[in-house]
């Protein structure tokens, strides 16, 4: 599945995750969260090869508008209503390195803060344009982009009157199956970030920010969209130098 | 004063929301078109080989209530237990099957369906051989971080008995929410957030 077999291929286990940084399973201001947590402790390993190995997505599988959220379920010369935008920025390990061929994968409300999903009830309205998905695979420098309209905040079932601040989910594929990470993106100066219930679960304020894309002026394109940068930070690997190896492997 | 590791921090993980689908399995959810088909809705095909094997579950919540909005993956070797991925440096895994998955929990029911063949054994890392088993990551709405779990099979009780990671399950009892009931073709594998019944998660 791979398209870069040129690659020394990395083996090492995975950076043991610091569970003090993630939010934990159990928080009662997100009220979901309260029978949906695991309540026993983790059962901690260090990774075996079922993790270290994870599913590589080659770019051949990606269509020409998948990266772009404008367009790829607009009528032919229309678009999606709402503030352009570009999203761009690196995938990276812990260890600062690149994380090429990396599958993302994106979603979101469209300016007026409705999902295109039949459960949703928000009173806003539905853009015929605008589906809310897309999906690209980091260059070999862990690079990508993609191009949106700003998504809407939204109301939500939680506290009688708890909003969303705008964000974008991600799922994220790294290298080994331990990677594995869906996270939300939110915008610089967005003031409804710290009210919000689940961005809250999140006990450390650095890793709130960590999840807050800047501004970034520099490649905004000029009388088309506004740029932000999302650089987005996956597992490092150990060395596999460290590894003990089993007698004859 | 000592030099700075200089790592970074991994990315904190946030929910995935009652809206998953939207991104994961547009079609599923009704969002066509975007892509010719929903990525790992489909695992074998006619040339895979092994064992076929139907994999159905649930996703379990502290009232009792399956889940209605979850979204599963799976992860697992080949029939001859080699990974389709880089990493896998012991071999060349079946051309014809990926090893991974990835299947909404039904809006009627709550379960979920995976197609796939039965994994060989791999490696432990101190070279005994582990179970044949196949790596579930759970996530929804009111999950704040993915959830790591293993299936593993009820007809290898003596490849299971002297698995690695079932030996480390303190209370032997617990060790049994990692085993799928049914025999080949068809499991049931049901997945319990909460209670007694509290599937062993891991911190892997």
């Amino acid at each position: 599945m791979s398209d870069k077999q040129n690659h020394k291929p990395e083996t090492g286990a995975f950076f043991q995750r610091d569970r003090d940084w993630h939010a934990p399973a159990f928080t009662p201001g997100y009220k979901t969260s309260v029978l949906r947590s695991p309540q026993k402790a983790l059962l901690s390993l260090d990774n075996t090869i079922s993790e270290i190995t994870g599913p590589v997505f080659g770019h051949s599988m990606l269509g020409e508008l998948d990266n772009d959220l404008i367009h790829n379920f607009a009528k032919p010369g229309e678009s999606a209503i709402g503030e352009r935008i570009i999203v761009h920025g690196r995938v990276l390990d812990e260890r600062g390195r690149p994380v090429p061929g990396a599958l993302l994968e994106f979603w979101q409300a469209n300016a007026g803060g409705r999902y295109r999903h039949k459960k949703e009830t928000y009173l806003a309205a539905i853009d015929p344009n605008f589906g809310g998905c897309g999906r690209t695979i980091t260059d070999d420098d862990g690079y990508y982009f993609f191009r949106t309209i700003k998504p809407g905040a939204y109301p939500w079932p939680n506290g009688v009157n708890d909003w969303r601040p705008a964000h974008i989910h991600f799922s994220i594929f790294g290298h080994g199956f331990a990677q594995r990470l869906i996270t939300q993106m939110y915008f610089e100066g967005d003031p409804m970030i710290w009210k919000c219930p689940i961005v809250n679960t999140i006990p450390d304020r650095r890793a709130i920010e960590q999840l807050i894309a800047p501004l970034d002026w520099s490649n905004t394109i000029p009388m088309d969209a506004r740029a932000y940068k999302f650089d987005i930070v996956l597992r490092g690997r150990r060395s596999t130098f460290f590894e003990n190896r089993p007698e004859g492997n | 004063m000592v030099q700075k590791l200089g790592y970074l921090k991994e990315t904190a993980s946030q929910t995935a929301g009652p809206y998953v689908h939207i991104g994961l399995t547009p079609n599923f959810c009704g969002i066509p078109g975007v892509y010719k088909s929903d990525l790992g809705a489909s695992m074998v095909n006619d040339k895979t080989l092994g064992q076929r094997i139907t994999v159905k579950g649930r996703v379990i919540d502290g009232a009792g209530m399956p889940l209605k909005d979850a979204l599963v993956e799976i992860w697992q070797a080949d029939a001859s237990g080699l990974y389709n991925s880089p990493a896998e440096m012991r071999g060349t895994a079946d051309p014809n099957f990926a090893g991974w998955g990835r299947c909404p929990t039904s809006a009627e029911d709550g379960v979920f369906t995976f197609e796939t063949v039965k994994p060989g054994r791999v490696l432990f890392k101190d070279g005994r051989l582990m179970a044949p088993h196949i790596t579930f990551w759970i996530v929804a709405r009111g999950i704040n971080i993915g959830l790591h779990t293993r299936m593993y099979f009820p007809d290898e009780a003596a490849a299971n008995a002297e698995d690695p990671l079932l030996a480390r399950i303190e209370h032997r009892h617990r060790a049994e929410t990692l085993v799928a009931a049914g025999t080949t073709p068809n499991y049931t594998f049901d997945i319990h957030l909460q209670g007694e019944k509290e599937t062993v998660f891991l911190d892997i």
